[in-house]
């Protein structure tokens, strides 16, 4: 198959590696080549990240390149315009609406721009926005957007359903298998 | 069974399942997993040092007496470390012995962009340079086997994008690790001059040796496909090359020091455009060119500074670049910032208030520089805040200029080589307020153990320094404590040590947040008591932001993201703010 490119972004700490994580242990576990790669290091909360998951017969480099992703998944609105131009022009968006300060703004030094979801749809026709929040808190738990973000994008991914879902059973540690499924099923169904 | 892990963790599979005795490192982007994996593993020693000259001497003394030894630490670290690495290369090893490196192009979390194959050079000792990591797990068990066939120390050299880039490998069958005998050997371990001078014709008689075994090794392999187009490369560059261009030939380097110079002959004659794909310095053009060897593209297209992609490949070689959308510009950064309720936050809300001139320190602290605090006015290497700041006093003083530096620095990097600084300052009459943030963890890397926390990196109780004890042993008097969380003791604190002559420590013991998993409860605003006056957005948090629209911004706190410390509530003139009763709900 020809190499299918998604970027995930969000704000450190809200589990983009973990989500990194299942697409890619669940593209191994579908017996395909796989390459994941994100940049962190420096503080723990608040910055930008940006992942990338790339799946196929063989995968050389980690990175993709703007203009190429077949999907990108923000778990927050600003993050998601920030990174929109790394789509293919008919690539696909998912996003949590729900935004997050960056530090500029939180210090007065810059303004959240209030239309950010009229300058998605008008970049990319494929955008659909979800509130992860309040279906990972129904699910038990406000950390799992994460999961929920997930949930949503499988129907989207070169990956079975079945496959992400016992990915993300084996990872959960303890109570968290429950809340974790609910945040699957309920982001699939967002 | 086939895993997907990243390069780190490659690595650290590989000295686990190759013989691997004995690992010390010291944490630094993007290198840091690599000991956290060893030590998840389990089977295998390793430690923290508390700097990688230590971690490095310790491998030694690991190779020494007989177990394979591994030292890992970012490119800076060697810098640190190449003391005792310029004449561990004299001496040679017992068991084996790999230096693993990462360098960071495009500096992603470093204070530069060096680049790690000139150490190669320099010392004349082998560099392993993987490009994925099932070849990184390869290449420790080729390493060890280099470094005990040639009586060598090995660089293994990473990226980021080695490092960090999670692919597939397949283990192979363990090697039992043999620990062989610890034998003295004067001429060969006690670098006096006479035996150095011996030495010395032995490393350059290895380089020659090594050079042979690049000719012939398959660490270096010709990949004929095309012959227009010739590309010698290697490391993560050699996927950007396989992406861009998969019909091009292709030289790939896994052995970056010594060069085949053979090998690179044959292929150069065999294509008709010859190209030298590398990030950072031109080390393997500089080295083909001086073979007589026409480079048609290399530096003179290909950039010194930042990482190579497929696209600046395009550009370089044919000038084609896919039309794409633009980034969308004009958007608010989002930079990385002090955590919600991290202790350093007060601090630098008092450091920028006083607007005092502040020598600062590599960490999390660093973050202090950015606006709005701009409280740090210069980072140089891990200690230097206690050094420089010191270098400032005599000088001010030698000026006339009646101002005292401050110095700010974690305990990590004070542990590190911030002691010598803070001993010499102490020592030679110096003046600065060295503030220590002994938040009991090396926070920046992501909460690694050190000397100061108690636990070792296989979580063994330890001894915990006790940093006033030790402060007052490296000759300084005067010592306080310090507590951020209360900005106005904490400006009393600062203007107190600022007026006292001489060296003054000042030390605050508040646990870094996010390593302890603190949780408070978060704060709310009164709408009706606000008055817009941003006076708390000053202490750059970003719970904090102000609202939509309206003919007054009010100030609002996102309870999705504050943890509750009350710094902002400290700002507040109108007691607007208040903390909200229950369990904090976070998501962040």
């Amino acid at each position: 198959m020809q190499i299918f490119n998604i970027v995930i972004a969000g704000v450190g700490g809200q589990g983009v590696l973990m989500a990194s994580k299942v697409l890619a242990e669940g593209a191994l576990a579908s017996g395909m080549d796989v390459k994941q790669n994100e940049v962190h290091g420096m503080a723990q909360r608040g910055g930008s990240v940006i992942s990338f998951v790339r799946i196929g017969d063989q995968v050389n480099s980690p990175v993709v390149m703007p203009g190429s992703a077949d999907l990108l998944i923000s778990f927050e609105p600003l993050e998601a315009l920030r990174y929109i131009h790394f789509l293919k022009p008919e690539g696909r968006l998912v996003y949590n609406k729900i935004s997050i300060n960056p530090s500029t703004v939180a210090a007065g030094l810059a303004i959240y721009p209030q239309d950010v979801e009229e300058q998605i749809a008008a970049a990319c026709t494929e955008a659909h926005g979800i509130d992860a929040l309040s279906i990972a808190r129904q699910a038990g738990n406000g950390k799992a957007v994460n999961m929920v973000m997930v949930g949503t994008v499988m129907k989207y991914l070169p990956l079975k359903e079945e496959i992400i879902t016992e990915v993300v059973k084996q990872i959960s540690k303890g109570k968290g298998v429950d809340v974790n499924m609910r945040a699957l099923a309920g982001g699939a169904a967002a | 069974m086939k895993k997907i892990i990243s390069g780190n963790e490659a690595i650290a599979l590989g000295f686990r399942d190759f013989g691997g005795v004995f690992a010390s490192g010291y944490p630094g982007t993007p290198s840091t997993e690599t000991l956290e994996e060893v030590a998840r593993l389990g089977d295998v020693y390793c430690e923290w040092a508390p700097n990688e000259k230590v971690a490095l001497e310790s491998a030694i003394g690991g190779s020494i007496a007989g177990g394979r030894s591994l030292s890992t630490m970012k490119h800076v670290g060697v810098n640190v470390a190449a003391d005792a690495l310029l004449t561990l290369t004299y001496t040679g090893v017992n068991a084996g012995l790999i230096l693993m490196v990462s360098d960071d192009p495009g500096m992603h979390s470093s204070q530069n962009e060096q680049d790690s194959r000139n150490y190669a050079k320099f010392a004349k000792v082998p560099m392993l340079d993987p490009a994925d990591s099932q070849e990184a797990y390869e290449m420790v068990r080729a390493g060890f086997e280099i470094s005990e066939q040639f009586d060598t120390p090995l660089m293994l050299r990473t990226s980021t994008r080695i490092s960090h880039a999670k692919g597939l490998v397949i283990p192979q069958e363990k090697i039992a690790p043999q620990i062989g005998e610890w034998v003295k050997d004067v001429p060969k371990y006690v670098m006096l001059p006479n035996f150095g001078k011996i030495k010395h014709v032995e490393v350059e008689e290895r380089l020659l040796k090594l050079q042979e075994y690049a000719e012939t090794t398959p660490l270096n392999r010709i990949e004929m496909r095309d012959s227009d187009l010739g590309i010698i490369t290697s490391g993560v560059s050699y996927q950007h090359v396989r992406e861009a261009y998969p019909n091009a030939s292709v030289l790939k380097l896994g052995m970056s020091h010594p060069l085949p110079e053979n090998k690179i002959r044959d292929f150069a004659g065999s294509v008709k455009r010859l190209v030298v794909v590398e990030e950072m310095d031109a080390i393997f053009e500089e080295q083909i060119r001086a073979m007589g060897i026409k480079v048609d593209i290399g530096k003179n297209k290909l950039p010194l500074c930042g990482e190579i992609n497929a696209d600046i490949l395009r550009v370089a070689l044919d000038g084609t670049k896919a039309e794409t959308a633009s980034p969308v510009e004009g958007l608010p950064q989002r930079p990385p910032v002090f955590c919600p309720s991290c202790a350093h936050r007060g601090l630098f809300t008092i450091l920028s208030k006083l607007k005092t001139f502040v020598s600062g320190d590599i960490g999390c602290y660093t973050l202090g520089a950015l606006p709005p605090m701009n409280a740090m006015h210069s980072v140089i290497d891990m200690g230097a805040s206690i050094s420089a700041a010191h270098g400032m006093a005599k000088v001010n003083a030698i000026a006339g200029r009646d101002e005292k530096p401050v110095a700010v620095i974690g305990d990590s990097t004070f542990f590190h080589s911030g002691m010598t600084g803070l001993m010499s300052m102490a020592y030679n009459g110096g003046n600065a307020l060295v503030i220590i943030m002994d938040n009991r963890t090396t926070g920046m890397t992501g909460g690694q153990e050190n000397p100061g926390t108690g636990e070792t990196l296989q979580g063994v109780p330890a001894r915990q320094v006790e940093m006033v004890p030790l402060v007052k042993a490296l000759g300084i008097d005067n010592v306080a404590e310090l507590n951020t969380y209360d900005l106005k003791e904490t400006e009393a604190a600062i203007k107190k040590g600022l007026e006292a002559p001489g060296p003054y420590v000042l030390i605050d013991k508040n646990p870094c947040i996010l390593r302890y998993k603190i949780r408070k409860p978060a704060m709310s605003v009164e709408d009706e008591k606000c008055t817009g006056c941003r006076a708390c957005l000053k202490v750059a948090c970003m719970a904090l932001g102000l609202t939509a629209s309206g003919e007054k911004q009010k100030v609002r706190v996102d309870p999705n993201v504050c943890n509750g410390c009350g710094v902002c509530k400290q700002m507040c003139k109108f007691d607007a703010m208040h903390e909200i009763e229950g369990d904090n709900n976070a998501n962040l």
